[in-house]
């Protein structure tokens, strides 16, 4: 067997070492009022006339030469990278061979952690792969300029207004899916903040209903362990892709029905990922789709109930050294 | 002209807090905090943009003068030989001190140049105080502008009141509930008074001008105790005990062939104004822009570096550049009910439903210590006896809620200015917080003690019963909730007070569960500027 040109163990013991390095540096918050505010979705946001943010032309991005660009960054940077960080298992690829290879789909997955949109990039087979554009929270992703570009051809982001109620941004969406492009969407509307997932906002329902495409339901796990909401660096750690049976509207299905469906099945598919098919099934058939919203209560005890609820994380002891 | 006069300025709003939302800023004494509430069980009540203030408010003035309502053009009311008692707000209002010319100059002026002009010799100039402190000539010249203080104060013609110098004050009766009716003397024995007033409330003006602003504590303790105060909706006088007795007072006033020419004008939102670094401050946070967030940011750490005191001057330096909205002159009721027309256009923001919590950020100022230090008692009193009782209809937390209010409550008092407050600290309050007990025991001795009265009268102190009035102030909120928690408070203070104290919000709303349960509602009550709530 030919001895490997680099020590992994050696490249983690580095990487373990950046990252406790960092986080002695005491770098200065982010936060709001260092950062600019988010504005409530319950209201009118005030006129901005900025070429950022809300306001933000991606259209560059999906142009020809930027997705080159874009392959190449995802393939020799990002890759190697998820890899690294996240050790992802991913499964369910044979769920997605029906699907008409020319019709643009609407990939709809929870959300636990930035890492979550590069894990997605790296998983998401072709040709969709090529085609992807991903809604972005315009407040974090093009808040300013470099931040903006980077996203843009980086993960081929175009900012979505998350102040905004509905039109503009669903026009936008719609507009995209429209020209061909396949969409990633997280319908919770942002990273969880404990680990537990959210409601599920009506958009992604509202675009598969109004431009006729397939949903793709995805479970991620683990990637809040990588990097949770809040932290400064990524940790190392596993995670696991499972994609579900595409969805289609059925005849006069309204968007609170359909959400409802996609929630139900992203959340089966968690099951799946906890338990097996089978008993997910059975769950299912019993007691219904299962929640990701965890139980009400104080937040130690949904602490405590997150628990360790896949089986892919009961690792093998190993041996002390 | 102001950049806000542009544009339509925006109604008050009911926020609805979700996960967008960005920290709350919450007054703190003389800083702030910016703090995150529950989303999707938390609402925030902003108060409405500053309404644009008349083009000219002289002309305003001169008009109301000449058109009052329901009484007869003050012109045809003077005449040579008679006397004109002219009496103003002290300096409990406006909050902050507003800009030169304060619109009590603006006022008197006008009115003085008409007796002029009718031949008036006999006038005098007067400070309402009641109970309050005098005003030093500084505060003096604030309010009425240095003319009209040159001309009258030297010789003895502009004068701080004295409820507690016999030979000046007259009873002129009771009520039909037996309501004793005290007025100063020379006020009521003149042909007329012009009574002009700023109302920053609704709970300010009508008959509580004379009826209170004139009395002593012969006539103020039949409307200012526990009692009457808890059967009162202090900030709708239709729906409140301590407005019907000053209402009855003033009855009895009307019958005693006082003559009255009430001014009543009403100030728009603008505390902290459109520029500058305090500009921030009454701006909703998610329009904070880069430079207002600069400014905050400056602000707070230039705050964190300065003494107690410096960061004291610079707050009671400021200024608000507020602007009239409206003025209206003529009889006392129909003025008055204008007013409050007037005034709930600015301040009025509906708002669905009790919250089982309501939190509030305490600024660094109350009626009660202009140029002074908020101590715990006013504290107490700022919290829950203004601003929970700025509602119409019910109160914005359910009964048995909690209230929880931020601010450092240090165990600090003026000397000068609060004498009978720090004895009320460390004798009564550790004795009962009980507002009955504390009435029944110790209002007596306070409002009668010969050193608190010789300091109300020679120096520039509250009266001795004044601490007790402001205990009873908040009695109401008392009764109404099961917890008051003080987020960041002294806690031998909080404590002493017989309220909860908290490190940080989060710790309150911990502690607020015992009471509330796990996931309660919850009310930001985002004030100054000020914000009136009509609970629906």
């Amino acid at each position: 067997m030919p001895e490997p040109l680099i020590d992994r163990r050696k490249v983690q013991q580095y990487a373990r070492g950046v990252v406790r390095t960092s986080r002695k540096l005491r770098m200065p918050q982010r936060s709001f009022p260092y950062a600019a505010p988010p504005v409530p979705s319950t209201v009118e946001p005030p006129p901005d006339q900025s070429k950022i943010g809300g306001n933000y032309d991606a259209d560059w991005a999906r142009r020809p030469s930027a997705r080159v660009a874009r392959t190449a960054i995802v393939e020799t940077m990002l890759r190697p990278s998820v890899a690294m960080v996240a050790k992802p298992e991913r499964d369910g690829y044979d769920r997605l061979h029906a699907l008409d290879e020319d019709v643009p789909v609407l990939f709809v997955a929870n959300h636990h952690s930035h890492l979550d949109t590069s894990l997605l990039l790296t998983s998401i087979p072709h040709p969709w792969r090529h085609k992807l554009v991903v809604a972005a929270a315009s407040e974090v992703f093009f808040d300013n300029r470099i931040k903006a570009t980077l996203s843009a051809l980086a993960i081929g982001a175009f900012p979505l207004d998350r102040s905004k109620t509905g039109r503009t941004a669903a026009d936008q969406a719609a507009d995209m899916l429209d020209e061909g492009n396949s969409l990633l969407i997280f319908p919770e509307g942002g990273r969880s903040p404990d680990g537990w997932g959210q409601p599920f906002k009506g958009g992604a329902a509202y675009l598969a209903i109004r431009c006729d495409v397939p949903i793709v339901p995805i479970y991620l796990h683990g990637t809040g362990r990588v990097w949770r909401k809040g932290q400064r660096l990524p940790k190392p750690s596993r995670t696991s892709v499972l994609f579900g049976d595409p969805i289609w509207a059925e005849e006069g299905e309204n968007t609170r029905r359909l959400s409802a469906r996609i929630e139900a099945a992203v959340s089966t598919l968690g099951d799946e990922l906890a338990t097996d098919w089978w008993q997910a099934r059975q769950r299912f058939h019993a007691d219904g789709p299962p929640t990701l919203e965890g139980p009400e209560g104080a937040s130690w005890r949904r602490a405590w109930a997150l628990g360790d609820r896949s089986r892919r994380d009961r690792r093998k002891p190993t041996w002390p050294r | 002209m102001t950049a806000n006069e542009d544009r339509t300025p925006r109604p008050g709003l009911v926020l609805e807090v979700d996960r967008s939302t960005p920290p709350i800023l919450f007054h703190h004494g003389e800083g702030f905090r910016l703090e995150s509430l529950p989303a999707g069980r938390s609402r925030v009540l902003y108060p409405a943009e500053p309404l644009n203030p008349l083009d000219d408010p002289d002309g305003a003035i001169r008009d109301a003068l000449h058109n009052p309502l329901n009484d007869d053009p003050l012109p045809s009311k003077l005449f040579a030989g008679m006397q004109l008692t002219i009496v103003f707000d002290d300096i409990s209002l406006p909050l902050p001190p507003m800009r030169r010319p304060d619109i009590r100059q603006r006022i008197i002026e006008q009115v003085l140049d008409l007796a002029a002009a009718a031949g008036v010799d006999d006038v005098h100039i007067v400070a309402a105080l009641a109970l309050h402190r005098r005003m030093t000539e500084d505060e003096l010249r604030h309010a009425v502008g240095d003319r009209v203080y040159d001309a009258f104060a030297p010789s003895g013609l502009l004068y701080n009141m004295d409820a507690e110098n016999p030979d000046e004050m007259v009873l002129l009766g009771e009520t039909s509930e037996g309501e004793e009716v005290q007025m100063l003397k020379r006020a009521a024995e003149s042909d007329l008074i012009v009574y002009v007033n700023i109302n920053m409330v609704s709970m300010n003006g009508g008959w509580k001008s004379t009826a209170t602003g004139l009395s002593g504590y012969t006539g103020i303790r039949h409307h200012h105790n526990v009692d009457t105060l808890a059967k009162s909706d202090l900030m709708d006088h239709t729906n409140s005990e301590f407005h019907n007795r000053n209402w009855r007072q003033g009855d009895v006033i009307r019958a005693a062939g006082v003559k009255i020419f009430q001014i009543e004008t009403t100030i728009n939102n603008n505390v902290f104004g459109e520029q500058g670094p305090m500009s921030v401050l009454q701006k909703r946070e998610w329009e904070w822009t880069a430079r207002d967030r600069a400014s905050f940011i400056g602000m707070q750490k230039g705050l964190q570096l300065m003494t107690p005191k410096a960061r004291r001057k610079i707050f009671h330096s400021h200024q608000s550049p507020y602007g009239m909205t409206s003025v209206q002159a003529g009889e006392v009721e129909a003025v008055h009910e204008s007013a409050v027309d007037n005034m709930l256009k600015q301040q009025l923001v509906q708002i669905e439903g009790q919250a089982d919590i309501l939190t509030m950020g305490l600024p660094y100022l109350s009626p009660y210590n202009v140029n002074s230090v908020l101590n715990p008692i006013l504290v107490m009193c700022l919290g829950l006896g203004y601003f929970f009782n700025m509602y119409r209809n019910k109160p914005l937390v359910r009964k048995d809620g909690v209230i929880i209010m931020s601010h450092p409550t240090p165990i600090e008092f003026h000397p000068v200015h609060h004498p009978s407050y720090i004895d009320f600290f460390e004798q009564v309050l550790p004795d009962t917080t009980d507002g009955h007990k504390i009435a029944h025991k110790y209002e007596k001795q306070f409002a009668e003690d010969e050193w608190y009265r010789h300091l109300y009268r020679t120096s520039y102190a509250y009266h001795g019963v004044h601490p007790l009035y402001m205990w009873y102030w908040g009695s109401k909120a008392i009764d109404h909730t099961a917890r008051i928690i003080i987020v960041g408070g002294d806690v031998k203070a909080v404590k002493r007070m017989g309220f909860t104290p908290a490190s940080t919000l989060n710790d309150a709303l911990e502690i607020a569960s015992d009471v509330v349960g796990p996931q309660p509602t919850i009310t930001h009550f985002h004030n100054p500027p000020t914000v009136m709530a009509e609970v629906l």
